[in-house]
């Protein structure tokens, strides 16, 4: 009989009644033929798998990561806080150490939420893994953690979130941005000036296919994450690389995530995106769970499988070892380049504007952190969109030092938009003012 | 008159009633070699001084099945599957023969990779010439398509009698469980099948022309006729029957907890508004997992007859059974011998209860009273700990909507009920122990019996459909129909609805007393390329276990 080498712990909330609307990629039917592979392969009943129920989450679970305007009920539905809840309860367990390895197979999904939301974008509303994470850092003292985002997308919302936190090591390998949604993640988007180099784009070329992932997570990513030496690996973990999947020019395929898991080794997997919701997710996913394990997926495979049909040309492996090359190269310079980049200011300034594909709101952002060698900083966003919000948000990190709590506290006592937040990782402090 | 006989693992139990009343009950030994022997035994106990002619239903629930695994005394079984993609079905090896032959079929039910017919029949001479005679075939999504099945059927039916498909065992989608179930019912047959024979052919000796009917481990009943087939459905039916023994004293209007408190063992389940919880996913057996529907019955080891021993200066009870009590012959203190001590049960021989108590108390320096206090108390303990995981089990169940999360009924329990031989003397501990009023099942002794005797027939019924494949197919209900575009959900459950009834009404079923329960109800658009290409409609209905009114 099968027995998990990992006690392996999954969440599968496949939301059969919510959707983004009727013929959207993030429908009722997303997750169905998973659900059904997944169970007549009878993953659940493998000694060492456990399969957990969601939990929900609090308004303070999302406090830590958001600033929803104009509050949390508007911009989020049931779904988002029983996904979050679902990446919540996979990452007690593991805290708690009742299993080895987690994987929440939930959706909606959230990697391009950002830390300010006035709707969704990119099928996100909030950022499970990011939501998450504060949960684990707040209750479990983590003081380390990576994550690796593998969707095909950008993870745009979980890099602005971690963006000037320099114990969030944010790793995101996606389809180049000048060629698909959301256009952004470069290997220039290093990070802001107190995490300069903790924030890593690996943007490979349309038609990555099995050698070109696997040698960037082989010669790239896991030498970084030996070297930054984090207490636990988050994968965000998207499956639309995938070959069939409608909506990127990936090649991709299940033994590839399959192997991919393995090499990476994350101690909790959360789903991202991933639209082939018959020839891929079904496949993906049971590979997925496998490997979690520990155990053989050497025959899951998509019934089309042929490897060498889409195996990467020379050109493109070269494209590929050019860019893990330079990731590298800039990793291992990130403290000569965070003086190049940001000189030395005591508030540093940005402004952005930032479009919610998935609602139609376009939002425009100014943003100010203090510089600080002792954490990573007080984050003042004054944030305007055009459905009218003028709002600003002051955000404390759950590891802020003394002196930039100060300048946190002032910024909140001066703030006078419309609404005016105040959220506190540190002492658990949420806080809203209006005008 | 109606008859209701038990045939336990220690004792056979029966009863003759009249209407609701116990018009004779009866307690005998089982005899573990010859079960037919027990059953028959009860059943002229029983019908002694009546009139055959008067008998109108016979429920029988035995561990037949259950023996037959346990003991090993299973027919040699050929298993010949077809997976695909997936986990390699090496792994689900079972029987005496096992083979994975050419076959594929996809999640859609959608062929992958043909049956290879010719292979099939050269199987199939290798499997005569081992004399295997029964058969079983499982195919990977044979409840999305039961073509590979039956071709593979068809094609053994030159070469065997009994051969035995996955698609018939359940609609559940769980390869290996099916695997294993298939099996299952192809492995007891022939013992089975022998022992009902006889059981059919004493009965119309006796002049007992009604059906005989079989209960089963989700509590309800199935006629004798049909039980040949699915054998597997009858294992563990002992602690169903002592469920539904306890569901007329339940309130039906709130939750309740029952407690069949044996030598051995305890056994637990929860009815919800007087109906038992079923684990319709599938009960393991010897740690094998089947899609045998059941009652969710959680099994520990506390009960009478527990051995009670000190471990480093602690009093340890169970999980396992030495024997019986010191008071009633045995050689080891068990938890019986506490409340003979303590004069709680007032039958045995005190004096031995108190040998033993008193070399306990010895070992871990305690008063003798105390010592025997504190047995009594950590089973109690031990027992309304366990309902409580049970009852936080059921509600903690995973769910895949979003409705099911946020108005899934919440179990919360408001009595407890206990029967089983030592019944009386808990019931009050467990009361204190787990502030929930506990009361005793009137005549507990036999209430199994009657359980058995008064269950109503259940079945369940899946039907899946999926209009862009223009397909609608109920496994293992001989259903497969060519569905139009325009099949909406509304259709597939009426449908479903009149399967359910149609399937209810061969199992002897009373039409005017059945009570349907949906228990998978999805509907989803099926959207290629921004536009809908038909629905995939999933309904499981069942047929609701109960009492014949």
């Amino acid at each position: 009989m099968l027995k998990a080498l990992n006690k392996t712990g999954l969440v599968f909330f496949p939301a059969f009644d919510w959707a983004i609307d009727p013929t959207h990629p993030e429908r009722e039917e997303r997750l169905l033929y998973t659900k059904d592979q997944v169970f007549e392969e009878g993953l659940m009943d493998i000694e060492g798998i456990t399969e957990f129920k969601p939990a929900d989450i609090t308004h303070t679970d999302i406090n830590r990561t958001h600033f929803c305007v104009p509050d949390i009920e508007t911009v989020t539905t049931n779904s988002h806080f029983i996904s979050a809840g679902g990446a919540k309860i996979i990452a007690e367990k593991f805290a708690n150490k009742e299993i080895d390895k987690g994987f929440a197979l939930v959706r909606p999904p959230g990697h391009h939420a950002m830390r300010v939301v006035h709707g969704g974008r990119g099928f996100c509303n909030i950022n499970i893994e990011a939501i998450m994470i504060e949960y684990l850092r707040k209750n479990y003292n983590y003081k380390k953690i990576a994550v690796v985002d593998t969707d095909c997308h950008h993870g745009d919302g979980t890099q602005d979130i971690f963006w000037h936190d320099p114990d969030v090591l944010f790793i995101s390998l996606h389809q180049d941005g000048r060629t698909l949604y959301p256009g952004s993640g470069f290997t220039d988007e290093l990070g802001g000036p107190n995490a300069c180099g903790y924030n890593l784009n690996i943007p490979l070329p349309p038609n990555t296919s099995e050698e070109g992932y696997l040698y960037t997570i082989e010669n790239t990513v896991l030498p970084i994450l030996e070297e930054f030496q984090p207490e636990i690996v988050i994968n965000s973990a998207g499956q639309d690389n995938h070959y069939t999947d409608p909506l990127t020019n990936m090649n991709f395929t299940a033994q590839g995530y399959a192997k991919l898991t393995s090499l990476l080794n994350p101690d909790i997997a959360v789903l991202e995106g991933g639209y082939s919701i018959e020839e891929a997710l079904p496949y993906v996913n049971a590979g997925i769970i496998l490997s979690m394990a520990g155990l053989d997926y050497s025959k899951v495979k998509e019934p089309d499988y042929n490897p060498e049909r889409i195996k990467e040309t020379p050109e493109i492996m070269n494209h590929i070892k050019n860019v893990c090359d330079r990731v590298k190269t800039l990793w291992d310079s990130r403290n000569l380049l965070r003086g190049k980049i940001y000189g030395n200011e005591k508030i540093y300034k940005r402004n952005r504007n930032i479009m919610y594909d998935t609602d139609g709101i376009y939002e425009r952002q100014s943003e100010k952190i203090t510089g600080c060698e002792n954490c990573p900083g007080a984050l003042k966003i004054d944030s305007e969109s055009d459905r009218g919000w003028k709002i600003t948000g002051i955000y404390a990190p759950v590891n802020i030092c003394d002196k930039c709590l100060k300048q946190a506290k002032q910024w909140y006592s001066e703030a006078d938009s419309e609404i005016n937040y105040f959220h506190d990782n540190r002492s658990g402090r949420y806080e809203k003012k209006k005008k | 008159m109606m008859i209701g006989i038990d045939v336990g693992g220690t004792h056979t139990d029966g009863v003759l009633l009249s209407g609701k009343k116990t018009f004779k009950s009866i307690k005998i030994p089982t005899e573990k070699d010859n079960l037919y022997k027990s059953v028959i035994s009860a059943l002229d106990e029983l019908i002694k001084d009546v009139n055959p002619a008067d008998i109108k239903r016979t429920v029988l629930s035995t561990t037949l099945t259950t023996n037959t695994v346990v003991q090993k005394k299973t027919s040699p079984v050929a298993v010949i599957v077809s997976a695909g993609p997936g986990i390699d079905p090496e792994n689900f090896r079972i029987g005496d023969y096992y083979k994975v032959v050419k076959g594929a079929l996809d999640h859609r039910g959608r062929e992958i990779i043909p049956i290879d017919e010719k292979e099939l029949r050269q199987t199939a001479e290798e499997i005569k010439k081992s004399g295997i005679k029964n058969i079983a075939v499982i195919s990977k999504f044979s409840p999305r398509n039961p073509d590979h099945e039956n071709l593979q059927e068809k094609i053994l039916s030159y070469y065997f009698d009994n051969i035995f498909k996955g698609q018939n065992v359940s609609g559940n989608l769980n390869f290996p469980a099916r695997i294993n179930t298939t099996w299952l019912n192809a492995s007891v047959h022939d013992s089975y099948k022998n022992f009902f024979e006889s059981v059919s052919k004493s009965f119309v000796e006796r002049g007992i022309k009604t059906p005989v009917h079989i209960l089963k481990a989700d509590g309800g009943t199935m006629p004798l006729y049909d039980s040949i087939n699915f054998p597997a459905q009858t294992i563990f039916s002992g602690p169903a029957a002592s469920v539904m023994g306890a569901v007329p004293s339940a309130n039906k209007n709130n939750d309740t907890v029952i407690l069949d408190i044996g030598g051995t063992t305890t056994d637990i389940a929860v009815l919800v508004k007087g109906v038992p919880v079923i684990a319709s996913d599938g009960i393991k057996i010897n740690g094998m997992k089947t899609l045998i529907r059941a009652v969710e019955t959680k099994s520990i080891g506390a009960g009478g007859d527990s051995f009670v021993r000190e471990e480093n200066g602690e009093i340890i009870i169970g999980p396992e059974r030495k024997g019986p009590a010191m008071a009633f012959g045995g050689d080891h203190l068990t938890v019986t011998d506490a409340f003979v001590f303590l004069g709680q049960i007032n039958e045995g021989d005190f004096d031995k209860a108190e040998k033993g108590i008193k070399a306990l108390a010895e070992k871990t320096g305690q008063d003798m009273k105390i010592t025997a206090e504190l047995i009594a108390d950590k089973t109690s303990r031990t027992i309304a700990s366990a309902f409580k995981n049970l009852v936080s089990e059921i509600n903690n169940k995973p769910v895949y909507t979003l409705h099911d999360f946020l108005e899934g009924y919440v179990v919360n329990p408001q009595s407890v009920l206990v029967l089983g031989g030592p019944a009386e003397v808990f019931a009050s501990r467990i009361e204190k122990l787990s502030g929930i009023k506990t009361d005793v099942v009137p005549e507990y002794p036999v209430a199994n019996a009657k359980g058995a005797a008064m269950a109503k027939p259940t079945c369940s019924v899946t039907l899946f459909a999926d209009t862009s494949r223009r397909q609608t197919y109920a496994p293992g209900e001989d259903f497969m129909e060519k569905t139009g575009s325009n099949y909406t959900r509304e259709d597939a459950y009426n449908d479903c609805r009149k399967l359910l009834y149609a399937k209810a009404e061969k199992m002897g079923a009373d039409m005017k007393d059945i009570e349907v329960e949906t228990l998978e109800d999805l509907s989803f658009n099926m959207i290629r390329g921004f536009r809908s290409s038909g629905k995939n409609i999933r309904i499981t209905l069942q047929i609701k276990p109960g009492l014949i009114v």
